[in-house]
């Protein structure tokens, strides 16, 4: 609760800093406020308190789950600084939404309610279709904001009509009560009840972008900007999987055999679509947004588990795949924005003109494919080993690692091109050194989370 | 007489509501599916919005428990919130393209 406090208050207080003429303040002063944030977020450890007449719960669950997204956004702004650069005029407007924005997501993994659910979801995305088309000259940014909210807001129609026929079946929205409602198994009631599930399911596999609602997924985030489309695949993606678990867990543990098919088919194609996808992009971020979809497949395998491991593996996974993401978003931005391109070509040679940002980008890379030494090798063993604990979803297990292998194929693409193809006068990247600080925290985090899973691994 | 109200909601058989506020909210996803203009597909998008509206009004009637209302207030809230951005949106692309047909907007393909 104090988190969602204080984002609200912060971001009011950076909205009205932005009436000052110099922009330079902005990016320390939002810096300062994420990591006040962060810290309060821990004093809520082992201190489960409801809020609201038991709308809100800040339990263990939600404190990880909003130090990942603060975290996140910690990381992620720091790139933000060729905005301050170019005088953006609407800078503090920026940072006030991604602040808006987080309340949004916070309130999606304490949820205790449905109404949070949905208020949450939509705080979160209202923030995101903003911020999608920020870029407002640019037609891209224009298609892409258009596409995220009609979309958007056509599936929170969907999720809306799935909570509304699970009230009418259970007569709550409390997810514990829910959870226990007797649904009689015949009648009226109970085929409100399944179709509500099922609808519900469709809503939020649309937000964390589960195949076949992924069809938005590559557009959008192509046309976005670089630096919000990385708050979309990290943020809105863990909140997305965080509130997705919490609600089966809580409010349909019971109905497991209704859900669990529809939901291996999602998986299943998710996996296919993102990897495949990805195979054929020419475009690196839409190779990253391919990958997003992968990813979310990778994600809800640990929900498919369905066990006393499932949490954490999700947690380390949200952690793993945020941190290398915000690199290799960070990395494509900064050479997208000196070179003005994103396919794999702008990439060649930037081992010999940029080294460090080669290696962030390289070990982001090696994380996202799943290689031993870092974070994302931990990540995909930690889903895998909780889907073995049933021993007949080994078949999910196998078609998982084969495309893993696949996955190796496209994130190296971008390590060939940075390391093996030359530089064609291609110059320098002009880094800044926070921004190069910050590169270098990433790739520690992200080798040290590889070395030491054990870290964060077993909090939850 | 605000007593009443609940009963009135009552006198038709909650069958009725059900299958009345389906058939809107399939008109309404059947419109986002077949239109191209963004404001007749947004406008698609309020009655689906609306359709749930009713629904859980009449549900909460016949349970009598209010969250349900509660939450038509929440939908309400959120749906002004984003026909503000989802109409600022159209305007900017208006005012870029001098159209808001979503087909003419195509540039983002590989």
């Amino acid at each position: 609760m104090t988190s969602i406090i204080l984002l609200s208050v912060f971001g009011i207080i950076n909205l009205f800093v932005g009436f000052l003429k110099s922009n330079r303040i902005l990016l320390p002063l939002a810096l300062l406020f994420l990591a006040v944030v962060f810290g309060a977020n821990l004093f809520n450890w082992n201190d489960t308190q409801s809020y609201f007449n038991n709308m809100l719960t800040i339990d263990n669950y939600a404190v990880a789950f909003t130090g990942i997204m603060v975290l996140s956004t910690l990381l992620l702004i720091p790139f933000s600084q060729r905005y301050i650069d170019t005088k953006d005029e609407n800078l503090a407007e920026y940072y006030s939404l991604l602040l808006f924005s987080l309340v949004g997501a916070v309130m999606m993994v304490s949820y205790e309610n449905l109404i949070m659910l949905f208020v949450g979801i939509e705080i979160l995305s209202i923030s995101m279709y903003v911020l999608a088309g920020s870029d407002k000259k640019s037609l891209r940014s224009n298609e892409a904001a258009l596409k995220y909210f009609l979309m958007g807001s056509f599936f929170t129609g969907v999720l809306l009509f799935g909570m509304v026929m699970i009230y009418g079946a259970t007569g709550s929205f409390n997810i514990t009560e829910i959870g226990a409602a007797q649904v009689s198994a015949d009648g009226v009631t109970n085929t409100m009840f399944v179709l509500g599930l099922l609808v519900t399911i469709i809503g939020i596999s649309f937000k964390i972008s589960a195949a076949p609602f992924h069809f938005w997924t590559p557009d959008v985030y192509q046309g976005t900007p670089t630096l919000f489309t990385s708050y979309m695949s990290t943020i809105v993606k863990t909140a997305g999987v965080a509130a997705f678990y919490k609600l089966m867990a809580s409010a349909f543990a019971a109905s497991y055999t209704t859900w669990f098919p529809t939901l291996i088919a999602i998986t299943v194609l998710t996996l296919v679509v993102g990897n495949i996808g990805a195979v054929v992009q020419k475009n690196v971020k839409r190779m990253l947004a391919y990958s997003s979809i992968s990813h979310a497949g990778y994600l809800l395998m640990s929900l498919i588990a369905f066990n006393e491991r499932s949490d954490s593996s999700i947690f380390f996974y949200s952690l793993a795949y945020s941190t290398a993401t915000i690199a290799a978003f960070g990395v494509l931005k900064l050479v997208a924005d000196q070179r003005k391109d994103e396919t794999f070509e702008a990439f060649n040679g930037l081992g010999r003109t940029n080294p460090l940002l080669a290696f962030a980008m390289t070990v982001s890379m090696m994380s996202l494919a799943g290689i031993p030494l870092t974070a994302g090798f931990f990540a995909k063993f930690f889903v895998f080993a909780s889907v073995l604990e049933d021993a007949n979803l080994m078949w999910l297990v196998v078609i998982a690692v084969l495309l893993a292998a696949v996955g190796i194929y496209y994130y190296f693409k971008v390590v060939i091109a940075m390391y093996m193809r030359p530089a064609e006068n291609q110059e320098k990247v002009g880094v800044n050194s926070f921004t190069s600080f910050t590169l270098i925290f990433i790739t520690i985090l992200t080798i040290l989370l590889g070395i030491v899973p054990a870290l964060v691994s077993d909090i939850l | 007489m605000m007593n009443q109200i609940p009963e009135v909601i009552r006198t038709v058989p909650l069958e009725y509501y059900l299958y009345f506020s389906t058939a809107l909210f399939v008109i309404g996803v059947i419109g986002v599916l077949t239109r191209r203009n963004a404001i007749v597909i947004f406008m698609c998008v309020e009655l689906m919005l609306n359709s749930v509206n009713l629904l859980l009004t009449a549900l909460s009637a016949y349970r009598s428990d209010p969250n349900g209302q509660v939450f038509v207030f929440f939908i309400m809230a959120v749906a002004a919130a984003e026909v503000c951005v989802g109409l600022a949106i159209i305007v900017m692309i208006y005012r870029n393209i001098r159209s808001t047909d979503v087909q003419l907007l195509n540039y983002l393909k590989w």
